[in-house]
């Protein structure tokens, strides 16, 4: 057992880190109160190669695997959550859909310009009517000749004002199906941005598809094999989202320890007071914990080795650590918490989501205990 | 165009110096290294040289063979080829200038770029000693390159204004802040630093020509306060001046 990271991991978060403090957290605050990431920011998120860090070579990603894609979802999530957001649904679910799922074909047809971030990709599968039953979704394709015929609305969709391919995910004759639709085929339409709590800088909206006709090869994988990949691009997804969460943890935990050595009551720096070092103690110990399942996890994701519950197991903990990290965060620096002066609210904003989208921690616990009934138990 | 980059490596400026219990030299132990800042701007230089004329960059750096880790990061922002000159434990600027002149020798470069100063030592003598070493012609703390065939137009920081020197190649020049903005390795470079060669030289004695007698960390610090921009804290700032500086 050896739980060091490599000279290219090391390297790796280390470039991320430099960027993510001098380029990207001097703007965390536009982006929040603008609603909208900068595009000179995602040319250069693009160019750095982290919109593609987890694929191998050959689609153009840098070969990083989850673990290096964890690496930067730590550092970005550290300064930016709808940023660390925004390279989720492209990369980890969006485009990810495709590398779990798609033909050699599909995949070398659409994966360069979506590794390489020429083209911003998102995910449809949540509707109206199917949130946290997702298995309920009414879009429906239907094969006429060459073409599948898509209709139907999707809402909640990540990057979907900017995005240029999605997975859509509607039911077929054979179940549900997985195809790569780009916004450009007549019929795709986009809702305006949702107004949100947090992450504001993260585009969600309705997607469309009025009788859009899509190439019969972009199905992706084999029809009705949809939910499947639907959950399997999930499994990723909740992985890489702790990573993002244990970021953030460390920056607010950074933040308060520097807050509560040099903010003085009763003459002493409030650090001083046991009350408080007990919150940075909580703090340390969801941080430790949440660590070690990211990336053990992460590990195993690589190896081929993890399980659905692994996942699950490390939203749930890590979302829920997120969120009691910012409230003792909040504790800690009191009255300046709550303020706008201080980026403790946008943190305290932008962690609630994680609790929600990609299966809310309900929904994470009927993953784990359905597995672990399956299993009579045994881990 | 061949480039040569001296690289030295520096405690992580956000480490706190502890003194090793032989009082004469830092305790390593547990501290981060990384490339000394002025030499990321030279590195920069190097690779833009490159680009632009062709012809290769070479790091090098005299030191433990630990150095490897920030050779990599080298290697991954671009350069083509590094070298480590392995010294002893304890060692002067002059032996590094030594080495360094010794390979540059073997590699001929038609430019070498260096930082203007090693943040851990802070002696800005390697870029003289070097030039003294192999008849280079210098010029120090550059801000701003422009090469035009065999003329190398350097801009200097002076006290309140900027001063042009010309010279030719071959010639040294270490690298001010503002030279350049370094850029970061990009992932897919990161991974072909690992195949990138770096080779392990054994470097030449020199006599000490300085050595360290002891080592101390400053007793009393500076008892600087930081405040912030808030109303508050300006009010607080108001007060210490009137009440404890005097001066208003
Ligand atoms: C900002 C944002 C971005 C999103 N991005 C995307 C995206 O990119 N792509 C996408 O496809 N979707 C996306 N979603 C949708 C998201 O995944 C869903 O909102 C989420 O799965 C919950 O579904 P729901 O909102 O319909 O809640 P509901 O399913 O209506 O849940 C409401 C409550 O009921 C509980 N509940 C429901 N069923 C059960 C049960 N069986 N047992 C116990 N409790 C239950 C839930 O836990 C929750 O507390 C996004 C959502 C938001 C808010
Ligand atoms: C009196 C004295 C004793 C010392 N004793 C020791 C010791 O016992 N053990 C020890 O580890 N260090 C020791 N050092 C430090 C050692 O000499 C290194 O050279 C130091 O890291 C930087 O040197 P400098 O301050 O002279 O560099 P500067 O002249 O300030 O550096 C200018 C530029 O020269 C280049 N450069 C500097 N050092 C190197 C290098 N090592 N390799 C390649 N390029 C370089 C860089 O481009 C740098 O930006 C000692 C230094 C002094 C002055």
């Amino acid at each position: 057992m050896d739980f060091r990271f490599t000279e290219e991991q090391i390297m790796l978060r280390e470039m991320v880190r430099d960027f993510a403090q001098n380029e990207l957290k001097p703007l965390a605050r536009q982006i929040d109160e603008q609603e909208e990431i900068p595009d000179e920011i995602i040319k250069k998120i693009a160019e750095l190669g982290l919109l593609g860090a987890a694929f191998p070579p050959e689609y153009g990603g840098s070969g990083f695997g989850e673990l290096g894609y964890c690496i930067i979802q730590e550092e970005i999530g550290r300064v930016c959550s709808s940023t660390a957001t925004f390279i989720g649904a492209h990369q980890s679910i969006g485009t990810n859909a495709l590398f779990i799922g798609g033909s050699e074909e599909l995949k070398q047809k659409y994966m360069p310009a979506l590794t390489s971030g020429e083209k911003i990709a998102a995910f449809a599968l949540t509707e109206q009517g199917a949130g946290s039953d997702a298995f309920n979704l009414k879009t429906k394709a239907e094969l006429v000749g060459d073409e599948w015929i898509i209709n139907g609305e999707k809402m909640w969709i990540t990057n979907a004002p900017i995005a240029d391919i999605f997975s859509v995910f509607a039911r077929t004759n054979r179940g549900i199906s997985a195809f790569i639709v780009e916004k450009n085929f007549p019929g795709v339409s986009t809702g305006a941005p949702e107004k949100k709590l947090g992450i504001r800088g993260s585009k969600t909206s309705t997607v469309t598809f009025e009788n859009v006709r899509v190439p019969k090869e972009n199905l992706i994988g084999a029809e009705g094999k949809g939910f499947l990949i639907a959950m399997k691009t999930l499994d990723a997804g909740r992985l890489g989202l702790g990573a993002a969460c244990l970021g953030a943890c460390k920056e607010l935990l950074e933040m308060s320890v520097a807050y509560a050595k040099t903010r003085k009551q009763f003459n002493e720096p409030i650090a001083n007071f046991q009350a408080v070092q007990f919150m940075i103690a909580e703090m340390a110990t969801q941080i430790y914990t949440t660590e070690s399942l990211v990336y053990r996890t992460a590990y195993k994701y690589d190896k081929k080795e993890m399980l659905s519950r692994d996942s699950a197991i490390v939203k749930l903990v890590s979302s829920e650590a997120l969120d009691r990290c910012v409230d003792l965060a909040m504790q800690i620096h009191g009255g300046m918490g709550y303020s706008r002066e201080l980026p403790i609210e946008r943190y305290y904003r932008d962690s609630r989501i994680n609790r929600i989208f990609e299966g809310t921690s309900e929904i994470q616990k009927l993953v784990i205990a359905h597995d672990i009934l399956k299993r009579n138990g045994k881990m | 165009m061949n480039v040569l980059i001296c690289i030295s490596r520096v405690p992580d400026t956000a480490t706190k110096i502890v003194v090793g219990s032989d009082g004469k030299t830092i305790d390593n132990q547990g501290v981060k290294f990384i490339i000394n800042p002025y030499d990321e701007y030279a590195i920069e230089e190097g690779l833009r040289i490159k680009e632009k004329f062709g012809g290769s960059v070479t790091a090098v750096t005299v030191g433990s063979e630990q150095s490897s880790d920030i050779l990599r990061t080298a290697l991954a922002m671009g350069v083509e080829k590094a070298t480590i000159i392995k010294a002893p434990e304890i060692f002067d600027s002059y032996f590094v200038a030594y080495n360094l002149a010794e390979y540059a020798k073997s590699i001929k470069p038609d430019i070498i770029l260096l930082g203007r100063q090693s943040v851990d030592f802070d002696s800005f003598q390697i870029p003289s000693l070097l030039a003294g070493l192999i008849d280079y012609n210098l010029v120090t703390v550059v801000s701003k390159l422009t090469i035009d065939a065999n003329k190398i137009i350097c801009e200097r920081d002076v006290e309140g204004g900027k001063e042009i020197v010309e010279t030719n190649l071959p010639c040294i020049i270490s690298a001010q802040k503002g030279l350049n903005e370094p850029r970061y390795p990009k992932l897919p470079d990161i991974m072909k630093a690992k195949s990138k060669p770096i080779e392990i030289l054994e470097a030449k004695p020199t006599d000490l020509k300085m050595e360290v007698i002891s080592m101390e960390i400053p007793m009393k610090q500076r008892i600087g306060k930081i405040l912030s921009d808030s109303d508050e804290d300006i009010n607080e700032l108001v007060r210490l001046l009137h009440e404890e500086a005097k001066v208003i």
